[in-house]
């Protein structure tokens, strides 16, 4: 297929527009789930830590918000951002800045969500010791995150997985301009919708790749880590 | 602590993150377009030469001829630059845009199985859409309210014909962009209407072929439009109207007109022609 | 010996202290004292309430009704208190580096620590273990990390629950050893154990546990000599107490 070879070729030679597009990818995403991390997580662990009414109700939402669908938060985002919108000063609209906002809402109550889940199961275990050594509120999140980063690697990996993946809400904010806000995930709506299949897939294949790549230096990292922590 | 470390360091590749994009930001503007001027490649051949010229970027947004007005009305872009003059005029009117300005018109052609069920072949294109309502022909709609869906609607009734009352299983609303619609009628072998630039510039046509083209009913006029810097402080009315001088000057014109697929001329310029 | 800071937790003071969870009564009204000097002592059954009589002391835990005082202060944190729990649990990282925890933990200068820290390995009998990651050391080890680790925080009082309950002979010989080097340093031991002879070798005074009662609560010498209560005497009789 001709469309196959040209995929190939493009990530053979290094095309600049592709690798343009490609570290766009990369780098929202990535910047999503940084900031989504520093959100999310200390959600995660608060949620993990505290005891307070409505606590299940708030884990509940947490988990169900997981499940956020991307175009409704991208619209979201695009009625905020917009220069008509509240947020319309800011002149954000229709740049990476956007599109990681957008990823960033996204991907915090994956963050955040399971981060409890494995915060939690190691504050049960930590608990008794931790306030025996008088360690205060501050120094047990900390030490909880810490010593739980290796775990918590799994929550980081499924927040990029779905930053990565996700095309609806990038597209609304940020409109999918060339060599500006093009992502691999609209690269490909766009070779879809002019019917170029054979390089929509080439893409894919090149995104599918990328992801794996990602998460197997994630795992390599992880495994060496636990190796030295136990 | 080790974690603030791990924070800080997350902190900082955020901020570098959204940072860097910001640079290369400078000089640019923003123009809400249709699909059909992005995936048939126009931008791809002219904006490069009015960047040489000027160093203004031009960052295309494109979407239907709705949304794309709609983008300017709230003032996320600089420039609009779409195909429904009757819409557009009202743009202006209302007093979203100062001013329209025609530029060139492409035009629409009828795309069907090539064993044409219909027998809509050789027809013009009212005929043409008789035949297929006739037949109950398979056919794939935009049903997105962009310019090429308001096109078709319009083609309808100039037929005599009342789609909204005369559809019938074989009549299918998608709701997507040309590209979608253009696939789906290759996967089900169905008639559809598009803008010729977009079906030159299209890959996956399967069994399909031009039906119906060259009627004088197929025309289809773009303008563009400065987004009223009254209405937005924050337009760029330096670098829009550049954008827009450059398109109506006989440089921008000549580059549309030669902007051509294997061969086959897109876009004919028409930025003086009374009346466009 | 070291001199103490002027405010001490001793003597930690129970008045008619009772600990419930919901209907059911734990600690049922106790009152006692754990003063400076010779090991006390916990003894009594399986759910005698042993544990929880030492979370309550540690300050783990508020009494339901009565009061704790810690040098007649009330509600003092565990700053010169430190345990080694039934079941410790280590931190996720090396052996070395839960005992620098401690000491981070307890406001100890970093210049100081490692040192220490070898000086601590080899009380408990680690030397060595330093760098193995603490959660794969087995449980006997992991025991005797766990007192180093409470030891790194100069604790003025040390509450070990069943220190050598999960330790071979050799261990309990060693955690034993280690037990009267820290009281010779003059630090306050609570312990429990289900281990009579243990009991003779260290305590000072013995406190016997029935349901969540203080049956008995006097010196150890009184205590193995002439027992006064019936479950004292079958206890040290060595009867199954049940
Ligand atoms: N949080 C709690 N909720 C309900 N019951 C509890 C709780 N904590 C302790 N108990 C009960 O209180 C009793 C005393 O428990 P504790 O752990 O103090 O006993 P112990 O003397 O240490 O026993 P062992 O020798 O088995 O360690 C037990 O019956 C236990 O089940
Ligand atoms: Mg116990």
């Amino acid at each position: 297929m001709p469309g196959d070879a040209s995929a190939l070729q493009l990530v053979l030679s290094a095309d600049p527009a592709l690798m343009g597009i490609v570290w766009l990818s990369l780098g929202v995403s990535l910047a999503a789930v940084g900031l989504a991390t520093i959100v999310g997580l200390p959600i995660g662990a608060l949620l993990a830590l505290t005891r307070f009414p409505g606590r299940n109700a708030c884990i509940v939402v947490l988990n169900a918000l997981m499940g956020l669908p991307p175009v409704v938060v991208g619209l979201a985002v695009y009625l905020l951002l917009s220069r008509s919108g509240p947020l319309g000063s800011w002149g954000l609209l229709f740049t990476p800045k956007a599109m990681v906002i957008a990823q960033a809402i996204l991907v915090t109550p994956i963050i955040a969500a399971l981060a409890r889940q494995t915060l939690e199961d190691l504050w049960v275990e930590y608990r008794d010791e931790l306030a025996a050594m008088n360690v205060g509120p501050v120094g047990r999140i900390s030490t909880l995150i810490w010593d739980a980063r290796f775990s918590l690697v799994t929550a980081l990996l499924a927040g990029f997985g779905r930053a990565a993946a996700e095309v609806g809400a990038v597209i609304i904010v940020g409109g999918n301009i060339d060599g500006f806000t093009r992502t691999m995930t609209t690269a490909i709506a766009l070779e879809t919708s002019k019917g170029d299949l054979p390089l929509a897939i080439g893409l894919g294949i090149v995104l599918i790749a990328i992801v794996v790549a990602v998460n197997a230096l994630a795992w390599g990292v992880r495994r060496t880590g636990e190796r030295f922590a136990g | 602590m080790h974690t603030r470390r791990t924070l800080i360091a997350l902190a900082a590749l955020a901020a570098f993150a959204t940072a860097t994009p910001a640079l290369a930001q400078e000089k640019s503007i923003v123009v809400s377009s249709t699909t059909s001027t992005q995936d048939s490649g126009l931008f791809g051949h002219i904006l490069p030469m009015f960047k040489a010229k000027t160093g203004i970027d031009v960052k295309v947004v494109s979407q239907g001829t709705g949304q794309a007005l709609d983008t300017g009305r709230r003032g996320d872009a600089d420039v609009v630059f779409v195909h429904a003059k009757s819409q557009e005029e009202k743009f202006v009117a209302d007093g979203f845009g100062v001013k329209r300005s025609p530029v060139m018109y492409n035009d629409f052609v009828l795309i069907g199985p090539k064993n044409d069920p219909a027998g809509a072949k050789g027809k013009d294109i009212v005929a043409g859409l008789k035949a297929i309502k006739d037949k109950s022909a398979p056919f794939i709609s935009r049903g997105d309210r962009s310019g090429t869906h308001s096109a078709e609607l319009a083609l309808w009734k100039t037929a005599g014909i009342d789609i909204a009352k005369d559809k019938g299983a074989w009549y299918k609303e998608i709701g997507q962009g040309m590209g979608a619609a253009l696939n789906t009628a290759s996967a089900s072998n169905s008639y559809v209407l598009t803008d010729r630039g977009t079906w030159l510039s299209f890959k996956n046509r399967g069994d399909l072929d031009i039906v119906v083209e060259g009627d004088n009913k197929l025309f289809n006029q773009y303008g563009v439009i400065l987004v009223s810097p009254e209405k937005h402080k924050h337009v760029k009315k330096e670098f829009g109207q550049a954008f827009i001088d450059w398109l109506i000057s006989a440089e921008g014109q000549k580059a549309i007109t030669d902007y051509k697929i294997n061969g086959q001329q897109l876009f004919f310029a028409n930025a003086t022609a009374p009346g466009a | 010996m070291a001199v103490r800071a002027p405010s001490s937790d001793l003597p930690i003071a129970l008045e008619n202290a009772s600990v419930s969870v919901g209907a059911l009564t734990i600690l049922d009204r106790i009152s006692l004292a754990f003063s400076p000097g010779t090991p006390t002592v916990l003894i009594g059954p399986n759910g005698s309430g042993k544990t929880t009589l030492i979370r309550l002391a540690m300050g783990l835990i508020e009494p339901t009704s009565g009061r704790i005082t810690f040098g007649g202060r009330e509600r003092v944190p565990p700053l010169r208190r430190a345990i080694v729990f039934q079941r410790p649990a280590m931190l996720r990282r090396s052996a070395a580096a839960n005992i620098a925890y401690a000491m981070a933990a307890a406001g100890i200068d970093r210049a100081r620590r490692p040192g220490r820290i070898e000086e601590l390995l080899a009380l408990v009998g680690l030397t060595g273990f330093g760098e193995r990651p603490a959660r794969r050391l087995s449980g006997g080890e992991q025991q005797r990390l766990a007192l180093a680790r409470a030891l790194a925080r100069d604790p003025e009082v040390l509450f070990l629950d069943e220190p050598t309950a999960s330790l071979d002979p050799a261990a309990t010989k060693a955690v034993e050893d280690v037990v009267q080097a820290v009281v010779a340093r003059g630090i306050k031991v609570v312990m429990s154990t289900h281990d009579l002879g243990e009991a003779r070798r260290l305590a000072g005074d013995i406190v016997l546990m029935h349901r969540g009662r203080v049956i008995e609560s006097t010196t150890a010498a009184e205590f193995f000599s002439t027992p006064k209560t019936q479950e004292a005497r079958r206890f040290v009789a060595g009867e199954l107490l049940v």
